[in-house]
């Protein structure tokens, strides 16, 4: 999604929701467009433990993996990191929706929007027609035309499979 | 010969002072011919080397006449081979250069045996001729066990047999190997080698079958001696990739002969695909080059130098440590290079590491 100028991809995976910047600190490849996986770690040869709860994004240039809770690489996390909000999820009091709120996690007077959400036919709909119901907008509220959705390109539950997610 | 010791004093003020010690970590010492191998042979053995005129091991990694395998001076009256004399060897190398220790690596080619009980027999033979006319004669020497690559269980044998002996510091294979030693099945040769708290030394040529090349049977020697370097390459990206360190976090492996220019920019292209492809082998946690850098050593003998001393003073940098060189002679093979001119190029800190500290650590010299 964009968010005041920057292509954001949002993720949802088991459960949980992330979001990293949509550009890959390597050459500037879109992330989003790369494959999701399990986090992988092992002590020895032959032995591979899958952690979904530190799921990666690869990007699709070079394979190079990101950390979707805090943006950083895998092989090089004290080097190379791409930029990570935090996201919330938060009751949206004018709808019975619920709403994903993006912000930045590293500074203290964090700038937040939050966005209304639906699953329709296992894609995360993100609803920016109406004013973010929460959280500070430092340059205003996006002026969309009425009537615009913007389907993000995510599936609803992130799936670990090869070709589950672009 | 003209002496090295003589030629770093002159070429360097290294030499001068108090950093003086010298570790040679790659001499060869040669069994003259198979009838040296008859007193550790049993009677089965004896007969059969008798009876069916077997010469020994064929000598195709180092060819006898090949201007690299003897050095002028080197040479041994009556045809008897460069580097099995123990007493040249010693007025040449030990106290020609002023060595506290010489690693000594003896390159019989073991691996050449088809016959798996001959390979075994040999090789134990070999290691009792190594004790018995090399170790207990001259306490300033270290050896290599010889071991039957081919067959890393009876390898393993062999290195728990002779492996507690205090004259032993590490266990030889040949670069060029059937299979890459990372590989499972030679699992049982690095659990020995970790065991018993010795070196893997991994050292030019090899006669596994198999040809030299990746590309297939090259035809000159010189193709074959050139193209070694990627054989290297080979093995190291075997051991980290297959996890032997990760299994083995306190072992170290000296690769012998190797050259040494190229490792700079081999572990740029290691880490780079390390990046892209790591996800097949999560056990390896770290960049290849920190674990290269933790547990290689390479001895400096032969040195493929660029021209200019400033270019040469840059490959070495590029290798990322002052701890991964070990200074050698690899006497009796000549080489084009003169390891002084390597040790000209370092800072004195780094060049006393290379001429004994880093050879101290690595093979627990005392």
């Amino acid at each position: 999604m964009d968010l005041d100028g920057h292509s954001v991809g949002v993720f949802h995976v088991e459960g949980e929701y992330y979001a990293l910047l949509n550009w890959c600190p390597h050459q500037g490849a879109r992330l989003c467009e790369g494959r999701l996986w399990s986090g992988l770690e092992s002590d020895v040869p032959g032995d591979y433990a899958t952690r979904t709860d530190r799921a990666v994004i690869a990007c699709i240039y070079h394979g190079w993996e990101f950390d979707l809770r805090t943006g950083r690489s895998v092989c090089e996390p004290e080097r190379l990191r791409v930029r990570a909000y935090e996201v919330t999820v938060e009751p949206d009091h004018t709808s019975d929706q619920d709403g994903v709120t993006l912000g930045r996690p590293s500074r203290t007077n964090a700038t937040a929007r939050t966005f209304p959400v639906t699953v329709e036919h296992g894609n995360i709909v993100v609803d920016l027609r109406r004013t973010p119901v929460s959280g500070t907008v430092p340059n205003g509220p996006r002026n969309l035309s009425e009537g615009e959705i913007h389907h993000t390109h995510i599936p609803s539950e992130g799936s670990l499979q090869p070709g589950g997610t672009r | 010969m003209t002496s090295l010791s003589n030629t770093l004093r002159t070429e360097t003020p290294l030499a001068a002072g108090n950093v003086t010690e010298l570790i040679d970590g790659d001499v060869h010492n040669v069994i003259p011919d198979t009838h040296a191998l008859f007193p550790y042979l049993s009677d089965h053995w004896r007969e059969h080397i008798t009876n069916t005129l077997f010469k020994g091991v064929p000598e195709t990694s180092y060819p006898r006449w090949a201007p690299t395998t003897e050095r002028p001076g080197s040479e041994l009256p009556n045809w008897r081979q460069a580097g099995s004399d123990l007493s040249v060897v010693t007025r040449d190398v030990l106290d020609a250069d002023g060595l506290s220790y010489a690693v000594l690596c003896c390159t019989y080619a073991i691996d050449s045996l088809h016959n798996p009980d001959a390979a075994i027999a040999m090789a134990r033979a070999v290691n009792d001729w190594q004790i018995s006319e090399w170790l207990d004669k001259d306490e300033r020497l270290r050896a290599t066990i010889v071991v039957p690559t081919q067959l890393p269980a009876e390898a393993a044998r062999e290195i728990d047999r002779v492996g507690d002996h205090p004259g032993f510091v590490q266990v030889g294979m040949p670069v060029r190997s059937a299979v890459p030693y990372g590989s499972r099945l030679h699992a049982p040769l690095w659990e020995a080698i970790s065991r018993k708290r010795l070196v893997g030394a991994i050292h030019f040529g090899g006669a596994p079958g198999t040809p030299p090349t990746p590309s297939g049977w090259p035809s000159y020697y010189l193709e074959e001696h050139v193209g070694m370097a990627q054989v290297f390459q080979t093995q190291v990206v075997s051991l980290v990739t297959e996890g032997i360190f990760d299994l083995h976090p306190d072992l170290r492996v000296v690769l012998l002969e190797a050259g040494v220019t190229w490792m700079g920019p081999f572990l740029w292209r290691f880490d780079k695909e390390w990046r892209n492809l790591r996800r097949l082998v999560p056990w390896v946690k770290r960049a290849p080059s920190a674990y290269v850098r933790d547990h290689i050593r390479l001895t400096i003998q032969p040195v493929d130098a660029p021209p200019s001393d400033i270019q040469l003073r840059q490959a070495i940098e590029q290798i990322g440590s002052d701890e991964m060189l070990v200074y050698s002679s690899d006497y009796p093979h000549r080489h084009a290079s003169e390891p002084s001119r390597l040790l000209s190029v370092v800072t004195e800190a780094h060049a006393a590491r290379i001429r004994s500290a880093n050879a101290r650590a690595l093979w627990k010299l005392t």
